[in-house]
């Protein structure tokens, strides 16, 4: 809202506006109306022999002029045109996106009403269901897990069943809802440069790979004072707090030699953003069960050596 | 008057213009700069970070504007992609605005805790690791380069004088806040701030 000083001087100046244009129109009209005119000049010469007819306007384009001032009159009683004035329709930019969002809502709740009921187990079965949650997946979260699921350096693969997290329905569910905050703390100043080359060593051991340097052994040292607090002694990690198992060869953040040795030395902290307060239950629900689909889908793929 | 008369003085044909072409002026920029709307912050907005008004200017000199927009319009389909629509209230510390006017990219409103920290840093170096079908383009220098912190104090200094509310301790301590960061970490706490007074709206 602008002060009231401030409405009244741009009322003013809009109505000022819209008389100074009739009464040019009435002035060309006069001009008309003395004396057919056409073919006289104005009377001076330019630049020696350059002179001007001073015809009066086609009617056509007067009539223009005319419309358009009518048209304003509509508009400015119509619409809020002069400073605050709201206008007799009480149309606003604001209120007409709220009727729109509402009543969007109001489809969404009634598409979506179907699926409240039902777990998101079940619903990773129902076409419909999927259709909706593969439209919220591309909106959501193709722009870190991809639009194929299959994640990057950094962002979780959905489609290898393997959960850093878990990967029961509930546990999917709570990680889309209230996100997951994966943190790895830096080794490098309790290790020394050595003790992570060693503990690389042991790590790469685990998946049965070697490494180009550090003994695996005295890592091994280092694995089960300091790592298997989320680890666990068997290195198979621990989805309550989002540790990897590191025997399986997938990787998160890339699984060579000097990808681990970073990540050892360095830490890591990975956050996935809650999804619940932007996007709501239901959806979520809904988006529970696309990527549980994902993870089954593939692994139907694979046992059928599709991949 | 005759017409003859403002045509044959051409320092009077120029007042007339200028008479004519401030009409518009008047009743579309006079209001506001004096309608609280357009001048109080709204609430939840509080004036850029020293990393973030660095950041910001990365933002401008690399010219993101020209493909990212910062206003979300109050239309239905942008609200549903990009978030509430943008307030008058939310530019108020912006000098200029970055309101922008072509979206090649998307809009960046509200982007503002959307991705992750490590999301940002990766898809500023390269678009294409995380979003393939991305024509962006990638931004790996910025991690190469750190801010140079001897010229925070005086932008922010610049921008008291236009009405942001720095004070003397915030203005003492920019320098050593941006010491040591490159530009990737101010342009990621810049975008990492944007639009994110909306989260207090609800």
């Amino acid at each position: 809202m602008m002060s009231s000083a401030m409405s009244l001087f741009v009322a003013a100046a809009a109505i000022l506006n819209t008389v100074a244009a009739v009464a040019l129109l009435v002035w060309m009209r006069k001009r008309r109306g003395e004396a057919p005119q056409t073919g006289t000049t104005t009377g001076h010469t330019w630049d020696g022999d350059l002179r001007e007819y001073n015809n009066p306007l086609p009617r056509w384009w007067l009539w223009l002029f005319v419309l358009s001032v009518v048209f304003a009159i509509i508009y400015a009683v119509l619409y809020p045109a002069l400073g605050n004035a709201r206008g007799s329709l009480g149309w606003s930019q604001v209120a007409q996106w709220e009727q729109l969002q509402a009543e969007q809502e109001k489809t969404a709740q009634r598409v979506l009403a179907v699926y409240a009921d039902r777990s998101s187990q079940e619903l990773a079965r129902d076409p419909g269901a999927l259709a909706i949650g593969r439209n919220l997946f591309a909106n959501n979260c193709a722009a870190c897990h991809g639009s194929d699921g299959r994640g990057g350096s950094g962002f979780p693969n959905l489609t290898d069943q393997d959960w850093l997290w878990g990967g029961s329905p509930e546990t999917i569910e709570a990680s889309i809802a209230g996100g997951r905050m994966g943190v790895m703390a830096p080794w490098l100043e309790v290790l020394g440069e050595s003790g992570v080359d060693d503990a690389t060593a042991y790590v790469m051991s685990l998946s049965g790979r070697q490494a180009p340097k550090g003994n695996a052994t005295a890592g091994a040292v280092h694995f089960n004072s300091y790592c298997i607090a989320c680890h666990g002694a068997d290195a198979k990690g621990n989805p309550a707090v989002g540790a990897p198992n590191l025997t399986d060869n997938i990787w998160l953040h890339g699984g060579s030699a000097s990808a681990i040795r970073a990540t050892i030395a360095a830490g890591r902290q990975n956050n996935m953003p809650a999804q619940a307060d932007r996007l709501g239950e239901l959806r979520v629900k809904l988006l529970a069960a696309y990527v549980q689909n994902l993870g089954e889908s593939s692994a139907v793929l694979t046992a059928g050596g599709a991949r | 008057m005759k017409h003859e008369i403002i045509e044959k003085n051409v320092g009077l044909l120029g007042v007339l213009v200028a008479i004519v072409i401030s009409v518009g002026g008047l009743v579309e920029i006079i209001p506001l700069t004096v309608s609280s709307e357009t001048t109080q912050p709204a609430p939840g907005v509080k004036p850029y970070t020293a990393l973030q008004l660095e950041g910001r200017d990365i933002y401008l000199r690399e010219g993101c504007y020209t493909c990212h927009s910062q206003m979300i319009r109050p239309l239905r389909g942008e609200t549903e992609r990009y978030g509430h629509y943008s307030l008058p209230g939310e530019s108020v510390y912006d000098h200029p605005f970055q309101f922008g006017s072509k979206r090649t990219g998307p809009d960046l409103a509200r982007v503002g805790g959307k991705y992750s920290d490590e999301w940002q840093r990766l898809h500023l170096i390269n678009p294409r690791d995380l979003v393939p079908e991305s024509n962006m383009p990638g931004f790996p220098w910025l991690t190469a380069r750190n801010v140079d912190s001897s010229l925070t104090p005086k932008k922010m200094q610049a921008l008291r004088t236009v009405g942001v509310p720095y004070n003397d301790a915030e203005i003492a301590a920019a320098s050593a806040a941006v010491e040591g960061k490159t530009e990737m970490d101010a342009l990621i706490a810049y975008l990492q701030g944007l639009g994110t007074a909306s989260q207090t709206w609800k």
